[in-house]
């Protein structure tokens, strides 16, 4: 019974976390990671990550976040070890070893796919989990009208030892990714920040940028800042004050009626940042 | 090498005359700094930072107080603390850093002197300067002052500022 109830609870929340992420700037729940620092100094270095799918930014009061998907690549590209891994009943936590210098990427990325089908004056959803490999086997026989979407959602974070530096946040070209044009590490309240949005390798265009800064359960205003990103997908951002910020960018929904000739694209991006005081 | 610069600076911290072996024509940059007693529960004396700015020109770190003596070197992982000075200087360098690194102060006004052509400062292209001190306290503030300056400096220069929390007077003199 209990082990059920954990199930469904857990289903809900990867349900949550879908629609949280790729479906609106405006849903309720926010996916998100907070590291321990992300300036830091000294020879023997580890950072301490939490994440966590929640209401408010950065209170771990709702579900924990998966770590299935998260990877963490150090300064020289290569893969870094998630180590200490747990995940408790509202957030999960890890750590990793900063052995190199420079600038480590932190993120979990997920794809998938989405669609429907017709099958008997029916209109049916393609089953969770379906990806590419598998549509033709998820799609049965006789089925009309077949609509796909593939999904990607990224979630990162960037700490830097040292110097800050950017192999590490290559793009892959896959889904939505952040180039920096201003370092994600190098962030200082009252400074104009500029950031590019890629959506598969191109700039990603005029699509919605929402930042809203941490500490929400003790305010009575979101303080959300809405801005989009332009021709050539690129944002600026200045930052009212010191803190960590929670920044989410997402493509429209392409499931509409648009959809229906051609694949749809829908892609979510969400990283935290933290900005420091001058 | 090292060693014997880490010597020095102790030296001036006791009050001790700065013993640069340099000509008398020398100019020397005298800087004073006062660090407060604080009535706190938890106290521990803070990193400082000495850093010169120019327009157009990286900053150049001439001092850095902090613990340099922990195993492991494990004292550098505060550094960032000192946050202005570790963004525009710090995070480039290593430590223990030749002739910039000291040890902490106590409260208590200390003077540290800096010799053109020597050590941490070398030698400065004429212009405007600012010196700016960071201290950073654990578990306390932080607190960061500018002093402009022009160099070389006129006869009689100085500068001054006053802190209000982690840091008391500071002021520059110059002599040959």
């Amino acid at each position: 019974m209990n082990i059920r109830i954990a199930r469904s609870l857990a289903t809900l929340a990867l349900s949550a976390m879908f629609t949280a992420t790729l479906a609106s700037p405006a849903a309720a729940h926010r996916q998100w990671m907070l590291p321990s620092a992300t300036v830091l100094s000294g020879d023997d270095v580890w950072v301490n990550v939490d994440a966590a799918v929640s209401n408010d930014l950065f209170y771990f009061e709702h579900q924990p976040m998966r770590l299935n998907n998260v990877k963490a690549l150090a300064p020289d590209g290569s893969e870094a070890k998630i180590e200490n891994a747990l995940t408790a009943r509202y957030r999960s936590t890890f750590d990793v070893h900063l052995t190199q210098k420079g600038t480590y990427k932190i993120a979990s990325v997920a794809d998938g796919m989405m669609g429907s089908y017709d099958l008997n004056g029916k209109t049916e959803r393609l089953p969770r989990g379906t990806t590419a490999a598998t549509l033709a086997q998820a799609v049965p026989a006789g089925a009309t009208n077949v609509k796909t979407t593939t999904t990607s959602s990224r979630n990162e974070i960037f700490v830097t030892v040292g110097e800050p530096t950017t192999t590490a946040l290559a793009p892959t070209n896959n889904g939505l990714e952040l180039v920096p044009v201003t370092h994600p590490n190098d962030l200082i309240a009252g400074e104009p920040a500029t950031f590019q949005f890629l959506l598969d390798g191109k700039p990603a265009a005029d699509l919605p940028v929402t930042v809203i800064p941490g500490g929400i359960r003790y305010r009575d205003q979101l303080n959300q800042i809405d801005l989009k990103t332009g021709a050539d997908g690129k944002v600026t951002i200045t930052w009212p004050t010191a803190g960590m910020y929670w920044l989410n960018v997402t493509t429209g929904r392409g499931m509409g009626p648009d959809a229906a000739a051609a694949p749809g694209r829908v892609a979510s991006y969400v990283a935290t940042l933290e900005v420091l005081a001058p | 090498m090292q060693l014997s610069h880490r010597v020095i600076l102790a030296g001036s911290a006791i009050g001790m005359p700065v013993l640069f072996a340099a000509p008398a024509t020398a100019q020397t940059m005298d800087v004073t700094v006062a660090i407060p007693q604080l009535k706190v529960a938890e106290y521990h004396r803070p990193y400082v930072a000495f850093w010169l700015e120019k327009a157009g020109a990286p900053a150049k770190t001439i001092a850095v107080w902090y613990d340099f003596d922990m195993k492991d070197n494990e004292g550098t992982k505060w550094l960032r603390d000192v946050r202005q000075w570790w963004r525009v200087s710090g995070r480039s360098m290593k430590f223990p850093a030749d002739g910039v690194t000291g040890a902490t102060r106590a409260p208590g006004t200390h003077k540290i002197s800096f010799t053109a052509g020597k050590g941490a400062l070398g030698t400065l292209a004429a212009g405007d300067y600012t010196l700016v001190v960071e201290a950073s306290r654990e578990v306390g503030g932080r607190e960061l002052l500018r002093l402009p300056f022009s160099w070389p400096p006129k006869p009689g220069q100085t500068a001054r500022a006053a802190g209000m929390s982690e840091l008391g007077a500071v002021t520059i003199a110059f002599r040959r």
